[in-house]
């Protein structure tokens, strides 16, 4: 009772990736609280699931195979969680930032009037001290999100409500397996205790998924290239920056026409504009062709070995010198100091 | 079919794309009294997909309901300017501090009241980007959702709707009475109406025509009222609303410290590089 709940998503049959790093996150936050970490899976034909759960640390996996549940659906989705949440009263459950997650979270935390916190890009546990009622509440999730169009952060608490709920976006909690041999327990959902034949009332008359694209627009961090970096190969430093800080890989024209990267990935004017939060600019000049697609980005990071390049003007950081070196050095000293 | 009646859930919000240079205190902290109060742009995608519905079924009404203080009467107008039929403003005292759970609490009563048929918003509003109210109301309402619409139209009585998802699209198909949530990749929202602007002009709320000498513009003007409903109006329960109605409470803020343009050179040499990585990790602009 009182443990940790993962709703794990899946794509085509396989747990996508933001709910595998909740897995991960939950086994250390549940190892904190000393309570055991629970997966909730639902779908249909999905015998067997669990082996890819266990191995994050999962003590329990709560299996609902049912051919309702083939594709997410808002109403029998939220029947089934919402049934058992109440059922097993996890004192914390957190899901994805997906399409999915976000139009279930707030619909199960409207039934069990649980307070929801949207997008956390930090989970940890912490006292809260109440000075008017001299109450100190022990061991409560603290949310961490941008709010405010990413202008301030904000720690959020629940004291009072359970399960203490919140989604994450893919790419902000690292996905790691504990131990191959972890062996947890499977427990069947009984779908028809929960599914009432209104839930039913939407029907889906048509998907259609693409092969996931890249979207840069969409990234708080992006690690740009240029012309600069001289080739394709030495991009890869850049996609490997990326994936430590969460972000996407983006290129200026020069670079894209040279073929070191997609056109999908191009910045400016006769690319795509681009807000995030970091922009990194490596090997770039900074022609205005480029700049006009960044230029309302939070903080810009200039690396380069021209002192003369315009990039460095409108940049809050240049770095004078070698990208080769430069990048490989980001990444260590990111590696060692973040939490 | 017959007439729809629909509301259409709009919020009026801080501008948050554009904090500028003027919008930063000296403290390095956001002024947001400077910030332009505008209209959630997806709720104006959502009340285009409203208008388009209206025009198409004859005896169709839109109406603009929104939650805030006095001041969100704004929004109203600009709905009207735009084509809506009327619009109602939630405001009280007691609705301050509400978070999303509390919020769709009091959204849900005034919705009762007016017993749509459709209710459409925006997908996100652009201060919390939660997502979170639209489909929280629907659970309230025992009413199913559609989110991330981006072109509805109705086949028979059912609703038939395009959702743009992460990697596809999906079309589903819902009956009446509905929630969906639109998101910014439906078209637009059509511009003001001059001939709308003309006769909106004046409509006011009471509290606004009790603030700004009511005679004289009932006397020289058209005046269209704005309804204005506080907690009794919808049989609100105070306990439920508010910063104690909310079960999730902000513990902390840190605010993002915007630096104005003037570049830190830095060599690349470790310490210059490990420094730098701290910066950024201590403003949360990574990690």
């Amino acid at each position: 009772m009182n443990n940790l709940f993962v709703f794990c998503e899946l794509d085509e049959g396989k747990p996508v990736d933001v709910s595998l790093e909740l897995l991960t996150k939950g086994r250390s936050l549940a190892n904190t609280l000393g309570c055991n970490l629970e997966a909730v899976v639902l779908g249909s034909g999905i015998e067997g699931i669990e082996k890819e759960l266990f191995p994050y640390g999962t003590d329990v996996v709560h299996l609902a195979d049912d051919p309702v549940l083939e594709h997410y659906r808002t109403m029998p989705y939220t029947s089934v969680i919402t049934g058992l949440l109440r059922q097993e009263q996890p004192q914390i459950a957190l899901m994805g930032a997906t399409t999915t997650g976000r139009d279930l979270g707030p619909r199960v935390s409207s039934a069990l009037h649980s307070g929801l916190t949207a997008d956390c890009t930090g989970l940890e546990i912490g006292d809260h001290y109440v000075k008017k009622t001299d109450t100190t509440y022990k061991n409560l999730l603290y949310q961490i999100r941008p709010a405010f169009g990413g202008n301030i952060i904000a720690t959020i608490i629940n004291p009072d409500h359970r399960p203490q709920m919140a989604t994450v976006r893919e790419g902000v909690m690292k996905k790691e397996i504990v131990n191959r041999n972890y062996r947890g327990e499977l427990k069947k959902i009984n779908v028809s205790d929960f599914i009432k034949p209104e839930d039913l009332a939407v029907e889906i008359i048509e998907r259609h998924m693409e092969a996931r694209r890249v979207d840069i627009k969409s990234a708080q961090i992006i690690v740009s290239g240029g012309y600069g970096m001289g080739s394709r190969e030495n991009f890869n430093m850049l996609y490997e920056l990326a994936a430590v800080l969460g972000g996407e890989v983006a290129a200026s024209r020069a670079a894209v026409d040279a073929g070191f990267a997609g056109h999908e990935r191009q910045v400016g004017q006769t690319g795509v504009t681009v807000r995030p939060k970091l922009y990194i600019a490596c090997g770039i000049s900074g022609q205005i062709q480029h700049t006009a697609g960044m230029s309302q980005s939070g903080k810009i990071i200039a690396i380069n070995n021209d002192a003369m390049a315009p990039i460095n003007s409108m940049a809050d950081y240049v770095i004078n010198g070698d990208v080769a070196e430069i990048i490989p050095k980001l990444i260590k000293h990111y590696k060692a100091n973040a939490r | 079919m017959k007439g729809i009646k629909i509301v259409v859930l709009a919020k009026q919000v801080p501008d948050t794309r554009n904090v500028g240079p003027d919008a930063m205190k000296a403290d390095g902290t956001v002024n947001r009294s400077v910030l332009p109060a505008i209209f959630n742009p997806e709720d104006l995608n959502a009340l285009e997909q409203a208008l388009r519905i209206r025009d198409q079924y004859e005896g169709s009404t839109v109406t603009v309901l929104t939650m805030g203080p006095g001041r969100a009467a704004e929004i109203i107008r600009e709905g009207l300017y735009r084509g809506a039929d009327d619009g109602v403003l939630l405001t009280d005292r007691a609705f301050a501090g509400s978070d999303t759970l509390a919020t769709s609490y009091a959204l849900t009563l005034a919705i009762r009241r007016l017993e749509p048929d459709l209710v459409l918003g925006g997908r996100q509003a652009i201060d919390g980007d939660t997502a979170q109210v639209g489909p929280q109301i629907a659970e309230k309402l025992g009413w199913p959702q559609v989110t991330y619409a981006e072109e509805m139209h109705f086949e028979n009585d059912r609703l038939v709707v395009r959702r743009r998802l992460e990697r596809g699209v999906e079309t589903v198909s819902a009956p009446l009475p509905l929630v969906v949530t639109v998101n910014g990749t439906a078209p637009a929202c059509r511009y003001r109406n001059a001939r709308l602007v003309m006769k909106y002009k004046y409509a006011r709320t009471d509290t606004e025509l009790q603030a700004e000498n009511a005679d004289y513009i009932a006397g020289s003007r058209p005046l269209v009222r704005i309804t204005e409903w506080g907690t009794e109006a919808v049989g609100a329960d105070t306990e439920q609303l508010g910063l104690s109605g909310s079960p999730t409470k902000v513990k902390e803020i840190d605010n993002v410290i915007l630096q104005s343009k003037e570049a830190k050179q830095l060599t690349a040499s470790d310490r210059d590089i490990e420094a730098l990585v701290r910066e950024l990790l201590e403003s949360h602009t990574i990690g």
